[in-house]
């Protein structure tokens, strides 16, 4: 028996969900990962653990889900089509089902231009849309994209993401849909620091009649400084950061530029809560576990429920 | 055949390439992607944008080029036909295809066959539920 995604659980529950981003290791000690992880603890229900985020090299996200896992923790895999072949997409997705990961997120990820490898090949075999379509025939149907049959499914939570702030706009909704119809089951977005405009990407959302089909979860920013903002806002790609936030945190003290970031963020919170649709926040503090706690607190979010035990080590049928 | 295909080629390659600046993958779907080859996509994406495309429609790796998604979303809005097949999902790249007739791939159905473990979805299913314990 493969146990159930207990991130799946609690949005069907109708509970308002909180993840939040672990900072990527550059660690060959398991405790790197897991001190991170540990600030999280009881703050948040699902940590994703990300995929050579950025382009840059770090720690597997095969390698950190299954660190947490080890320690009860609810992993959410990350895995981009940037770096692997279909032949090593589906071998890691049934690695990771294998060694207690439910839940997943596919995408197409940043490119290799915008890492520390620039000069890498990329790869780019299926696109992040394909990737779920293989997720889902793998759990639904039980086979490989070739047609073989695999002796056991896996039972993933399968996640995509989406940027309603990148061009073409209009286009993006019914990409979403795309992701639905090829087996996505919740959604993280880019970060958002426009409300208005993402309401208006919620609004076309729900015209497409998606809302009740798949769970959608912003993601929420947590900078902690001016100049974190302003790298934001000029050099990371798709990210959308409107010019009057960099300057309210500009305006602050440097000494006071965590706690306002803090605030910044809870004022997101509660702004993306009242949109209809949204299932829960996807808390993001760039090596800042902490900030994700504090705004967690701030917003109300806390105590989260406490995790079902996992059934997992020795669980698997 | 082979003689059929290298003049098939002849005529195919030089024209699409001027047109559409067509990569030659042997599948085209331009009919789905407003006459925008995807194949210029620097992530060769077949079924819409990724998010890194710039706030002023440029790709997010070449910055002084329009994406490719852009144009093809554009594209499509003009198109008096086939407008909805953007939303189509589209199945996986064959690369054995690379630089054969897709001219000729259409006529014989070879640029229709997908991997065996390929379904995709024409209707809009119902939220799914993961499947516990099969």
């Amino acid at each position: 028996m493969t146990s159930p995604s207990r991130l799946a659980d609690r949005l069907r529950a109708g509970t308002f969900v909180v993840t939040a981003e672990l900072s990527s290791s550059n660690s060959a000690d398991p405790e790197a990962t897991w001190r991170r992880a540990e600030v999280l603890r009881g703050s948040v229900d699902a940590i994703n653990c990300t995929d050579n985020t950025s382009a840059h090299v770090h720690l597997s996200s095969l390698a950190a889900a299954h660190l947490l896992v080890e320690r009860g923790f609810e992993p959410i895999m990350q895995l981009t089509v940037r770096d692997r072949n279909r032949l090593a997409l589906q071998a890691d997705l049934l690695g990771a089902a294998a060694l207690g990961v439910r839940n997943v997120v596919l995408m197409s990820g940043d490119d290799v231009t915008a890492g520390d490898h620039p000069e890498a090949r990329r790869i780019y075999d299926i696109d992040s849309m394909q990737l779920v379509e293989v997720a889902a025939a793998m759990r639904d149907r039980g086979t490989y994209l070739s047609g073989r049959k695999l002796e056991q499914a896996p039972s993933f939570f399968i996640g995509a993401v989406e940027n309603p702030f990148a061009p073409p706009l209009e286009f993006r909704p019914l990409r979403l849909q795309k992701k639905v119809r090829a087996g996505a089951d919740f959604i993280q977005t880019q970060l958002v620091f426009d409300v208005p405009l993402f309401a208006r990407f919620m609004a076309m959302v729900a015209d497409v009649g998606l809302i009740d089909k798949v769970y959608i979860i912003p993601s929420i920013g947590i900078p902690r400084s001016a100049r974190g903002a302003r790298f934001m806002r000029e050099k990371v790609p798709g990210l959308h950061v409107p010019e009057t936030l960099v300057a309210r945190l500009e305006k602050t003290p440097p000494a006071l530029q965590a706690e306002e970031g803090i605030k910044l963020a809870v004022e997101l919170v509660n702004a993306v809560r009242e949109i209809p649709g949204v299932s829960g926040v996807h808390l993001i503090g760039i090596k800042w576990e902490e900030g994700v706690v504090q705004v967690a607190g701030a917003a109300g979010l806390l105590p989260r429920p406490t995790l079902s035990p996992l059934v997992t080590a020795g669980g698997h049928g | 055949v082979r003689v059929v295909e290298r003049l098939v080629l002849a005529v195919e390659k030089p024209l699409k390439q001027a047109v559409w600046d067509c990569r030659m993958c042997g599948q085209c779907i331009l009919h789905a992607t407003g006459l925008s080859c995807p194949m210029r996509c620097p992530k060769n994406l077949r079924n819409g944008p990724c998010g890194g495309v710039r706030a002023d429609g440029n790709c997010e790796v070449f910055a002084d080029k329009r994406c490719v998604w852009v144009e093809a979303w554009e594209g499509s809005r003009r198109l008096p036909l086939y407008k909805d097949h953007i939303e189509h999902l589209q199945k996986p790249v064959d690369w054995r295809l690379q630089g054969t007739s897709s001219w000729i791939n259409l006529v014989s159905g070879r640029d229709g066959i997908a991997p065996a473990g390929w379904s995709p979805h024409p209707a809009l299913p119902q939220r799914r539920t993961v499947a516990e314990g099969t």
